[in-house]
This record gives C-alpha cells, sequence and structure tokens, in this order.
C-alpha cells in the first residue's frame, strides 16, 4: 500500500519537477524559500559589518561584491541595493511564498481530509511562477548598473528615475518583472487554498472543526487575493511611468541638472496603492505563523487551544481591519491631517484582537502539561516576539508620535521583531513539527534546542538594542552613522547588534545541517509522532497520491480534544466518533 | 567537516539506539532543563531591559526644543510605560508558565477550552487603555497639524540630491511661486523671475539661523526624489515630495546656546538630516539650525542678501 505511487509509473520530471502533488510541491516551496533566506540573511550580515565598522576595509567584501567594494570597503549605491532586496527576499519570498507556500500546500488537502488541491495544475502552476521570479530576483543582484536600490518600498521617483540612482536601471526592471511574475505566483496559489478549503472537506469537517492552521492559511488567501492586485497595478504604473514617458507619479522633477518633461502625477499615490498592499502583507506573513503556532502549542502543551472561537474571531477582525490602517505608513508624506487621525484610530483598534491572541497563547500553557519540542520552544518564542515588537506598534501607529521616530530604527527594531522574528520562528516552528509528514523522517531534538536557544538570544541581541538607536534619531538606510556628530557615541550599540546578527547567522548553520542530514538520516519516524489531534497524522508515513489508501477518514469532533476527561489518552484523533453522552468542547 | 559532523551524528544515534530510547523523544529530563532555560531566558531578557536602560538612557534624543515636542514627549512617556509594564507582565506570565507546567510523566493537563468572563476581561481592558491612548494621541495630533499659524514667520526647506536650502520669505513674508522649471543660475530653487512676492526671498545654504520663541510655519518641497525634512530635537519630521509643497508649524523655545549648556556638550548643534531613502549620499544630507535669540537674529539677518540682488 505505501508504495502505491509507483504504480503511477511516474517519470522523475513528473513526479519531483512538474509535480501536481501538494506534498511535493510544499517541498519545493520549502526549499526555494530557504535558499532565498540564506542569501537575504547573508546580505543582511554583509551591510550589518558596513554599520558596526564603517569604510573599514574587508577582503570577505571585495570577495562577494567585487567592484562594488573596492579594496574592501563597502560602496554606498550597494549598501542601498543590500538593504533593498534583503527587504524585498525577505518580505516576499521567505515569509509569503516559503512560509505560506510550504504550509498552506502541505497542510490544507491534509488538514481538512482532501485528496490533493482543488488544482493541481494551478498548483504546479503556481510553484513554477515563484521559482522563476525568484530566478530573476537573484539574477538582479548581477546586472552592470546593480540591483534595485531604491529599498523595499520602491517609492518612485528614486526608482523611476535612473538618473538618480544606478539601481534604478536594469536592476529595478528586473525587480518590476520578478514581482509580477511572483504576484501571479501568490494568486494562483490563493485562489487554490480558498477554493480547497471551501469546497473539499471532508464529511464531518464543518467550518468551525477547522483547525486554526486551516482558519490562519484561508484568511490569509483572502488578503492575498484582494490585496496582491493592487501591488500588480502599481508595479505596472511604474513601469509606464518607467519606459513608455507617462505621469502617473511623476511631477515637476528636475533631475541631474535636466528637467523632465512630466506633469501632474503624484509620488504619494504610489504609496497609497503600495501600502494597500503592504499593510495586508504584514498579515499575510504573520496570520500563517499564528496558525502554525496555535496548532503546534495546542498539541505540545496537552491542552485545548484557549477560546478557539475568540481565535477564529480575531483572525477576522485582524484580517479586515488590516484593509483600512495603511495609512499609518504615510503620516508625515504630507498626507491631510484629518486622514491621518482615522488611520491612527483603526490602526490602534488592531491591538485589541492581538492582544486576545497573546492572551489566549500564554492560557494555553497554564495548566497544561508542556513538552518542549523544538516546534514548541519556537512557538514560545513567537509569542514572546509577537508581544514585544506589537507593543512598540501602539507608538508607531499613534500618528502624533510617529512624527519623531518615523523612519527611524525604531520602526527597524518594531517590524522585525513583530514581523520578521515572528513569522520566521513560526516557519521554524511548523518545519520541526511537520518534518516528519513531509519528509517521514526525524530532525534531531538536540541540534533543534542549541538552534532555538542561540537564534533567540541573537535575535533579541540584534532588534532590541535597535530601539535605543531610533529613540536617539538614527535614521533607517544609512551608509555609516559618521556624518554626524550626535551619532558618534552610538557605534558601541552598531557593534554589538552586528555581533549578535553574525552569531545568529552561523546558528542557522546547525538548522540547515539538521535538515539537510535527517531528510537522509534522521531517525523514521512513526505515524502520529507527536501524538495529535489532526487528520494529517492518519496518512501512512510513506507518501502517496491521494493522501489516504481506501477511504477518506469522517470526522467527529474539533482539533483540540487533549486531555479530555474520561479518555484513554490524552489526545483523540478527530476521526474518533462521540462517545455516547460525551459534550463536544 | 560536514563530513567529521556527518559520522558524530551517526554515533551518536547508534549509540543512543542501543541505550534503547528514542533519541527525539522529549523526556521529563528535556522538559526539566528547557523549563529552567526558558527561566533563564527571562532574567536574561528583564536583566537586559533594564541594564540597557541604564547604560543607553543618555544616549537618547534630549528633551525636546519645540512647543509641541513638550507634548509628544509627554504622550510618549505615557504610551511607553504602558507598554514597559505590559512588556514585563506577559513576558514573566509566558516565560514562569513555560517553566511552571513543563511536562512530566504521568501528569495530565487540565481540560479548559474557554472562559467567558476571562476573556471578556481581557478584551475590554486592552479596548478601554487603547481608547484613553486614542482620544490623547488624537487631541495632541490635531493640535500639532491645526496650530495657529497666524503670526508664523514662514521658510521654505528645500531639498535635492544631496543637500538641503532654506528660503526665507523676506520681509513680505509671503514665499514665491516657485517651479524646478525656473531654476536658472543662482535661483537653484526655481522661483519664479514674475512673481514679486519673490523678489525679497533670501536662500541659504549649509547654516539658517531663527529666532527663539517665535512661531514659524515651514514649506517643503523637493527637486527631484523624496526626501524627508527631519528635525530630531525639534520633534519635527515632514516628508518633501516633489510635485507638492507641504508644511508643519512649531515655535523653537531653547537657543543653540542654551541646549549646549544644558546637554553639557559644547559642540551641540541642532540639526535637519535626510529621513527619506534618496539615492547614495542619502547618509550625509545635512544643514545645521542656529535657534538665537532675537537680537543675534536680526544681526545675521542684517548679512543676508535677497535672491533678487545677488
Amino acid at each position: 500500500m505505501a508504495h502505491d505511487h509507483e504504480h503511477h509509473n511516474e517519470s522523475f520530471i513528473s513526479k519531483y519537477v512538474f509535480s501536481y502533488d501538494h506534498k511535493m510541491i510544499s517541498k519545493q516551496y520549502l526549499i526555494t524559500g530557504m535558499a532565498m533566506g540564506i542569501i537575504a540573511m547573508f546580505m543582511s550580515v554583509l551591510f550589518r559589518m558596513q554599520l558596526a565598522w564603517p569604510e573599514e576595509g574587508f577582503p570577505i567584501l571585495e570577495t562577494f561584491l567585487g567592484k562594488w567594494a573596492p579594496d574592501g570597503v563597502m560602496d554606498p549605491n550597494i549598501y542601498l541595493a543590500l538593504v533593498t532586496i534583503h527587504g524585498t527576499i525577505m518580505v516576499f519570498f521567505v515569509l509569503t511564498a516559503g512560509l505560506s507556500g510550504t504550509f498552506s500546500n502541505l497542510l490544507i488537502p491534509l488538514q481538512i481530509g482532501a485528496r490533493d488541491m482543488a488544482s493541481g495544475f494551478l498548483n504546479m502552476l503556481s510553484y513554477w511562477l515563484f521559482f522563476a521570479s525568484s530566478v530573476i530576483m537573484v539574477s538582479s543582484i548581477f546586472v552592470e548598473s546593480g540591483p534595485a536600490s531604491a529599498g523595499w518600498t520602491i517609492y518612485p521617483p528614486l526608482s523611476a528615475l535612473p538618473q538618480a540612482v544606478p539601481g534604478s536601471g536594469m536592476g529595478m526592471t528586473l525587480w518590476l518583472v520578478s514581482m509580477t511574475l511572483f504576484i501571479a505566483s501568490s494568486l494562483l496559489g490563493a485562489l487554490n487554498y480558498i477554493v480547497t478549503v471551501l469546497n473539499l472537506r471532508t464529511k464531518g469537517m464543518s467550518m468551525t472543526r477547522l483547525p486554526l492552521t486551516i482558519w490562519a492559511f484561508f484568511v490569509t488567501a483572502i488578503i492575498g487575493v484582494l490585496s496582491f492586485p493592487v501591488l500588480l497595478s502599481a508595479a505596472l504604473l511604474l513601469l509606464f511611468d518607467r519606459s513608455m514617458g507617462t505621469s502617473f507619479y511623476l511631477s515637476d522633477i528636475m533631475v541631474q541638472g535636466e528637467v523632465l518633461s512630466n506633469s501632474g502625477g503624484s509620488p504619494v499615490l504610489f504609496q497609497h496603492l503600495f501600502w494597500f498592499l503592504g499593510h495586508p502583507e504584514v498579515y499575510i506573513v504573520l496570520l500563517p505563523a499564528l496558525g502554525i503556532t496555535s496548532e503546534v502549542i495546542a498539541t505540545n502543551a496537552r491542552k485545548p487551544i484557549f477560546g478557539y472561537r475568540a481565535m477564529v474571531a480575531s483572525i477576522l477582525a485582524i484580517a479586515f481591519l488590516s484593509f483600512i490602517v495603511w495609512g499609518h505608513h504615510m503620516f508625515v508624506t504630507g498626507m491631510n491631517p484629518f486622514l491621518g487621525s482615522v488611520f491612527t484610530f483603526t490602526t490602534l483598534l488592531i491591538a485589541i484582537p492581538s492582544a486576545v491572541k497573546a492572551f489566549n497563547y500564554i492560557t494555553t500553557l497554564w495548566k497544561g502539561n508542556i513538552r518542549f519540542t523544538p516546534a514548541m520552544l519556537f512557538s514560545i518564542g513567537l509569542v514572546s516576539t509577537f508581544i514585544t515588537g506589537g507593543l512598540t506598534g501602539l507608538i508607531l501607529g499613534d500618528n502624533a508620535l510617529d512624527i519623531n521616530v518615523h523612519d527611524t530604527y525604531f520602526v527597524v527594531a518594531h517590524f522585525h521583531i513583530v514581523m520578521g522574528l515572528s513569522a520566521i520562528f513560526g516557519m521554524f516552528a511548523g518545519v520541526y513539527h511537520w518534518f516528519p509528514k513531509m519528509y517521514g523522517r526525524m530532525m534531531s531534538k538536540k541540534m533543534g534546542y542549541w538552534h532555538f536557544w542561540l537564534t533567540f538570544i541573537s535575535a533579541y541581541g540584534v532588534f532590541f538594542p535597535m530601539h535605543y538607536l531610533g529613540l536617539a534619531g538614527v535614521p533607517r538606510r544609512y551608509y555609516t552613522n559618521t556624518a554626524f556628530p550626535m551619532f558618534d557615541n552610538l557605534m558601541d550599540i552598531n557593534v554589538l547588534v552586528t555581533l549578535f546578527a553574525i552569531g545568529g547567522a552561523i546558528a542557522q548553520g546547525i538548522f540547515i545541517f539538521n535538515f539537510i542530514y535527517s531528510i537522509f538520516r534522521g531517525p523514521k519516524a512513526e505515524q502520529n509522532p507527536w501524538k495529535a489531534n489532526t487528520l494529517e497524522w492518519t496518512t501512512p508515513v510513506e507518501h502517496m497520491h491521494g493522501n489516504w489508501p481506501g477511504e477518506i477518514p469522517e470526522v467527529h469532533r474539533w482539533a483540540y480534544d487533549y486531555s479530555k476527561p474520561g479518555m484513554e489518552e490524552d489526545f483523540v484523533l478527530q476521526t474518533v466518533p462521540m462517545k455516547p453522552g460525551e459534550e463536544e468542547h | 567537516m560536514l563530513i567529521t559532523l556527518t559520522q558524530v551524528m551517526r554515533i551518536l544515534e547508534i549509540s543512543t539506539s542501543m541505550r534503547g530510547e528514542g533519541q527525539n523523544d522529549v523526556n521529563d529530563k528535556d522538559n526539566r532543563n528547557q523549563g529552567i532555560l526558558m527561566v533563564l531566558f527571562l532574567i536574561f531578557t528583564l536583566g537586559g531591559f533594564f541594564w540597557s536602560w541604564a547604560a543607553w538612557g543618555d544616549l537618547l534624543l534630549p528633551a525636546p526644543a519645540s512647543e509641541h515636542g513638550v507634548q509628544i514627549d509627554r504622550l510618549m512617556a505615557i504610551t511607553m510605560g504602558i507598554i514597559i509594564i505590559v512588556f514585563i507582565i506577559t513576558q514573566i506570565l509566558l516565560f514562569w508558565f513555560a517553566y511552571k507546567y513543563r511536562g512530566q510523566k504521568g501528569r495530565t493537563a487540565a481540560y479548559i477550552s474557554h472562559n467567558n468572563k476571562l476573556e471578556l476581561i481581557w478584551t475590554s481592558i486592552p479596548a478601554i487603555v487603547l481608547t484613553v491612548l486614542i482620544v490623547y494621541g488624537l487631541k495632541t495630533w490635531s493640535g500639532i497639524m491645526n496650530s495657529d499659524t497666524s503670526e508664523a514667520t514662514v521658510i521654505e526647506f528645500y531639498s535635492r540630491q544631496f543637500d538641503w536650502t532654506a528660503r526665507m520669505a523676506g520681509e513680505d513674508n509671503v514665499l514665491g511661486d516657485a517651479n524646478v522649471r525656473f531654476i536658472e543660475g543662482a535661483n537653484i530653487v526655481g522661483v519664479n523671475p514674475n512673481d514679486e512676492d519673490g523678489n525679497d526671498d533670501v536662500l541659504v545654504r549649509g547654516e539658517i539661523h531663527i529666532p527663539v520663541g517665535q512661531a514659524h510655519l515651514l514649506k517643503f518641497r523637493s527637486q527631484d526624489v523624496i526626501h524627508s525634512a527631519y528635525f530630531p530635537h525639534f520633534r519635527m519630521q515632514m516628508n518633501c515630495v516633489p510635485g507638492m509643497e507641504t508644511q508643519f508649524a512649531f515655535t523653537p523655545t531653547k537657543t543653540t546656546a542654551e541646549m549646549r549648556e544644558e546637554t553639557g556638550n559644547e559642540d551641540f548643534e541642532y540639526v535637519l538630516l535626510c529621513n527619506k531613502i534618496c539615492g547614495s549620499a542619502h547618509y550625509n544630507m545635512q544643514m545645521t539650525i542656529v535657534v538665537d535669540t532675537q537680537e543675534d537674529y536680526e544681526a545675521w539677518l542684517a548679512e543676508q542678501s535677497p535672491l533678487k540682488e545677488s
């Protein structure tokens, strides 16, 4: 039975390359996302070195940057390019495609009881568009005039005018082409997730019995479908301005001594369009991580997730609010001050559902019987960073306070902790937890422990001190802080941050080794190694097309019957029928 | 090295399997160790937090030097206070629960799926606190944005890659109409030569003087890409956007000399930085602002000559 797939007589290409199987596509997303993550993390180490030891020569910089680092001293233009590509890759390629692509694909069919995604072909297409966009984004690093360097938010006119910064030449064209493919990929994926969740749930799997992972992926997909097209239109208009002489974003500009003929456009329009995706994007990144955490925390605390209905309601509330807060990125753009007030109001409201989620996680631990798997450690880490980073949002979301910290390192600290760390911790938790499902083997627990603690400590070590830099007035995206005497005494903080960044980067080596080693040599996994309730653990360890050998199992209860009194074990699979007289939670 | 590591792993694997226990099963000892690490991490976080506060607290921006800056800092202190309290309480709960409820064989977790009363409480408390913050924040914001500018002196800050030019409105306190298409020779900010309001405008570069206690209405324009005029000591920031004019009103309350005394730094200067990525020299786009007493300001002003004469 376990080798059923062999009867299909699949060729190598249809099995490993252009596969329609959601489990294989999920692995493809994961590996591509990890490769992109390694590239982006390495870039961050390079620019952190420049910030800690500005304009000092490092042979390693010349090795990697070539003409952009003569004598090992980084050029300011490549500094900007590195932060731009680091941000783009991390936000879109790692934390959107790598996270959502991997786990939505893996878990949606397995946890709702479906044989595969609604459309295997679209799913395959979605991955290969993502792959093509990754290749283009990486290749843009090697063009003559350098990669895009207008920041990951690519505000025009800087991103529209090659005269203003060299990265806005060929590099920016490739960036836009890559992102266009990326958006197409993301839309195909998201539509597939939505259709699958709505139509292919097995018997008994009502929406109110869905695991929170699926709720999170489902709502994330809806957010993506509604917001990514707006980024696509923003990118297309920018493409027109760049190459066809239109003036959507350009007006009254003189650059390099030349007066441009554009008039009547507004750069602020781009920002509205960008952030109409850009803010929901934060939740596209965060919600899947929170969904994974809900599952991992409940399973490993051996306790039902606290307040299931409130968790679902808060996901929906966050999703709704995420569409009406984008203006908080634009308080000081010259937007009408009254509009700023409206956005402050809606923004601070998001703190309520977020607080509910945080309290529910903490209460799930209370009176639990916690088993510290590496996945559980990363989930607890996520709750910590989600709170720490979320709290400073109260400052940035308040327009009066934003005036003085806008675009400083305070912002860098805030979004890296609440979005970057939380999402990547969620992703690590997911990999450790579902590795047995993906590869049929176990990852090493010991290495997982080392990986977590080194990552957790260096993560706080990197981003916590940045709050002080921000409150001292240090702007982000500065090539060096040495041009202003007022920043002279902050050098020690920058060195400390860089040391933690290097340490954190090295710690990821443990994970990568553990991951690759365990694929080939990890001990064989049991069918349900974590003693979890959800449907994916009822499938055979060895992958097969269609997921279940016989009938698709029927669901009789919610996913969180852990330690239910009167049961033989401290978990009850969703497929177990209710006993006579047993009450649903 | 990879090979060595792999071999070490193999040996470990074989030796544990010989002891007859799954090396990846989490046992009571792991739970205890990880639980203790959770508590140690809590101590590390809170300790690091208080240590950094003590060590780096002095490196932050000095007290505000503008009227509205005082209001911003007050709101900031209140918000920061709330944040720190919530941060400490929640982190303690999180890591303490992780330790306290670490898994032990034979123990069973409590089956608690929800508690409406508790959930209502922790939804309402944040809602109330946030309402207070929102109302206070919006009052502060609209006070700053809608301040009375009828008596304010008008100055324009004009940005381009990679420097600032200030344009003082002159005796009529009205800036002449301007556009990049009028840029020529000394008229580097593009004042319309046919607009008489511009005749007495004064261009200043490098260092500008302003009088203490006088309300100012700052206007911002940009020549090429978006820049952001950031005056951290005045708690003031506004983007400079090509094709449109933005503004910010403020009143400086301390002269540069007073600030030098207050901070104990005799080299202290008010600075204007660019705070929106604008190209290769973004990191070094600066202008010095000198806040003078009225007499010093007038003496400085007398040395400046209007655009039409220069």
